[in-house]
């Protein structure tokens, strides 16, 4: 059928393989002996770094030692991060997305534990993703990205509705919209996007049962997907799917321009659950619709749950960790700019929202301080922020569970079958 | 070789041209070195490692630890490997039996002489000089429900075509085929151009229709080629894998992970390097077997010529 993919077969047979005699080279010392020096920084090829090229081009003027960012691209970044993790050429610092993905660096004792003095300068919702076990061992670096509602304002107002602050609302509201011939809430259920199903099923848990349930989970009790929280989650999600709250053919809509975000912003759908970075994806695709029409709310309590209503989910923050082949000076000194004024202040001109404590007072420069300022205090407000599950267990754990999902929206599993598989994942 | 052949007169000693002369001889495995040399390092060296690998659990962190056989039991009690090894199995049929004739056909169309048969050939040929990972991305968002082809034309893709079973099925061969149809035309295009003219001209003769023709003599002429497509698509199928990953990404659930997906996903999403390359060493097994099999059945190691007696 086709030469590109057995070339491809070839080259990733190819590569495991290197992997291993690379692996095995890496045995060599790789840690550093003096406290200054060269420190690698390897990070994400994307609009925002070059608020963290400013800090090192600063950073290296200062007379601590230089730090060389090494900028790699996003689609490959955590394959090779992986690789060269296990190498000797491993890098000194890294930008990463906490939780899960920590856990098997920490585990191999290739990370450093990180001065807990640095806590106090960060919100302290924000930092859980950055340890393992109690210990710090990643800084945030970036914008905070929670998960909440957008809604068309127009859409709204032509079925003279508010949006939703409970979920019996939000169960009125599909009725309401389906009437009408809306879409109630866009769902892209492509396999590919199926994080953006994760989101409906965290919110749920989190509600229903309240944070120490993944969190338990997270912690290794795998066993706890059994508590009657899950199920109900999953009866509730199939509910909305019998329903019609996601449309019939969300199986096949892809996420963000051309899919969901466009049927949100042509008013074919009324409200979607998404992260923070959505109001971005509507600036470029639809700029008047950002800016009149887009409405956004926190997820509704649930009536009856144990959880907080003003918990959170989504990606807490970015992360920059310290590896053992790191001078220990140079990265700690380094670690002090992400939180200088400097470098929080040109987050927030890049559209980021900072979880630093001085972040507050920056927000005002942002270029929707309205918007900003909403994330900010859902992120403060928030008593916990739960990392979006798959970042927090890890691929290994999160592909399949991401899987097992999908199969739920898609009516492939049931409820029940649902629990069991998941519970199935690891034994 | 090429400068022995070619340096003699040709006219003055046809007899001699028959048994070769004395002078002539094989080249040496020198010559063969630096290929030899490529394919072990790039081939056979990650072959024999993968296969080491599958004995070992290993995380892509720390030393690989011997596990014996553990990944290989593993393998053969794992209900999804079964699972994509049967949708690997209809893909690479559905994909032959759509590719094939649509190939036969346009390649032996493309071959003759008509008008405007350069202009529509560029044109058919087009999505050959696009990549894969383009094609797919372009597909996903034409098979768009709200906004893509069934929002127009429900009746053809449904109103879900990622999001069922044999939607998915039927979206990657139809999307394979639209990238591949092309390449497989071409093949055939070149050996039909080669089919001796004279073959046509008796037929003709004889009183043979257009239809007559091409089952009696194009399909016969063209059996080699047939078989080399095949193979190619059977090979390519059994590795492909970007177009699912783009695509459907092995969904809705798991109903299109094929074996090459599978070993994508065990060996760079999960980090269980140990399985993928007990899933790659199977796929290995199942691909050279195939081809061993598709030639020895065809008869096309024999290496005989269609053209021969005429």
């Amino acid at each position: 059928m086709n030469r590109v993919s057995r070339r491809w077969f070839l080259t990733a047979t190819a590569a495991t393989t290197l992997g291993v005699t690379v692996a095995g080279c890496g045995k060599s010392d790789s840690s550093a002996a003096s406290p200054k020096g060269n420190v690698d920084f390897w990070t994400l090829q994307d609009p925002t770094n070059s608020v963290q090229k400013a800090a090192v081009s600063t950073f290296n003027s200062t007379g601590h030692g230089k730090v060389s960012m090494s900028v790699i691209a996003s689609d490959g970044y955590k394959d090779k991060l992986r690789t060269g993790m296990g190498s000797s050429k491993m890098p000194g610092m890294f930008f990463n997305w906490g939780g899960g993905s920590l856990n098997d660096y920490v585990k191999a004792g290739k990370l450093v534990e990180l001065d807990e003095m640095l806590e106090a300068y960060f919100l302290p919702s924000a930092l859980e993703a950055g340890k393992v076990d109690g210990k710090l061992v990643g800084v945030p670096c970036r914008g905070t990205q929670p998960v909440f509602l957008f809604y068309n304002k127009k859409v709204f107002a032509k079925a003279n509705v508010e949006p939703p602050k409970t979920w019996a609302d939000l169960t009125e509201l599909v009725k309401v919209f389906r009437r009408r011939g809306v879409t109630p809430f866009a769902l892209a259920g492509n396999a590919s996007s199926s994080w953006t199903e994760l989101m409906w099923v965290e919110y749920l848990v989190d509600r229903l049962a309240g944070e120490g349930l993944f969190q338990k989970i997270q912690d290794g009790d795998w066993s706890k997907w059994q508590d009657p929280a899950v199920l109900k989650t999953a009866e509730m999600i199939k509910e909305l799917v019998d329903d019609g709250a996601f449309g019939k053919g969300f199986g096949s809509v892809n996420y963000g321009a051309g899919g969901t975000s466009t049927l949100l912003n042509k008013g074919k759908a009324a409200m979607v659950l998404m992260g923070s970075w959505e109001y971005a994806v509507q600036q470029g695709e639809a700029p008047d619709f950002a800016r009149n029409d887009l409405g956004y709310v926190a997820f509704p309590s649930v009536e009856g749950g144990k959880g907080d209503p003003k918990n959170v989910v989504g990606n807490p923050t970015n992360y920059i960790s310290v590896t053992t082949a790191a001078p220990k000076e140079t990265a700690a000194e380094f670690l002090k700019t992400t939180y200088s004024d400097a470098y929080v202040q040109g987050l927030v001109e890049k559209g980021e929202v900072p979880v630093t404590t001085n972040a507050g007072k920056l927000l005002e420069k942002a270029a929707d301080p309205a918007y900003a300022k909403f994330q900010f205090d859902l992120v403060q407000a928030a008593p916990y922020f739960t990392q979006s599950w798959d970042q927090a267990l890890g691929l290994t754990l999160g592909t399949p569970l991401l899987t097992e999902i999908q199969k739920l929206f898609n009516g492939q599993s049931s409820p029940e079958q649902f629990v069991s598989a998941v519970l199935a994942i690891k034994k | 070789m090429v400068s022995a052949t070619t340096s003699r007169p040709v006219s003055k000693h046809r007899v001699r041209d028959r048994a070769a002369p004395p002078t002539l001889e094989r080249p040496g495995v020198a010559w063969a070195l630096p290929g030899l040399l490529f394919f072990l390092a790039f081939a056979v060296a990650p072959m024999v490692g993968v296969l080491y690998l599958s004995f070992t659990h290993w995380d892509g962190l720390s030393t690989p630890q011997f596990t014996g056989t553990e990944n290989w039991s593993r393998f053969f009690g794992d209900s999804q490997v079964w699972q994509s090894t049967l949708v690997t199995g209809i893909l690479l049929v559905g994909n032959i039996a759509v590719q094939a004739p649509i190939s036969i056909l346009l390649g032996v169309w493309a071959a003759g002489h008509q008008r405007n048969r350069a202009v529509l050939s560029a044109v058919f040929f087009l999505p050959l000089l696009l990549s894969t990972a383009a094609t797919a991305i372009m597909w996903r968002q034409l098979l768009d429900p709200n906004f893509g082809l069934p929002a127009k034309v429900e009746w053809i893709f449904g109103a879900n075509p990622l999001g069922t079973r044999s939607g998915a099925i039927a979206c990657l061969v139809l999307v394979t085929s639209w990238q591949f149809v092309p390449f497989h035309s071409l093949l055939y295009q070149g050996a039909a151009r080669a089919i001796p003219h004279t073959l046509y001209q008796a037929a003709a003769i004889d009183g043979a229709g257009r239809v007559r023709q091409f089952f009696h003599i194009t399909l016969p002429q063209l059996r080699n080629t047939m078989i080399t497509s095949t193979v190619f698509m059977v090979v390519g199928g059994l590795t492909a894998f970007d177009i699912v990953l783009l695509l459907t990404n092995g969904g809705p659930g798991t109903d299109t992970s094929i074996l090459p997906f599978s070993m994508y996903q065990t060996a760079f999403r999960t980090y269980d390097y140990g399985y993928a390359s007990a899933i790659a060493s199977f796929l290995l097994l199942l691909a050279t077997a195939a081809s061993v099999l598709l030639t020895k059945l065809s008869g096309y190691d024999k290496m005989t010529s269609t053209l021969e007696g005429v």
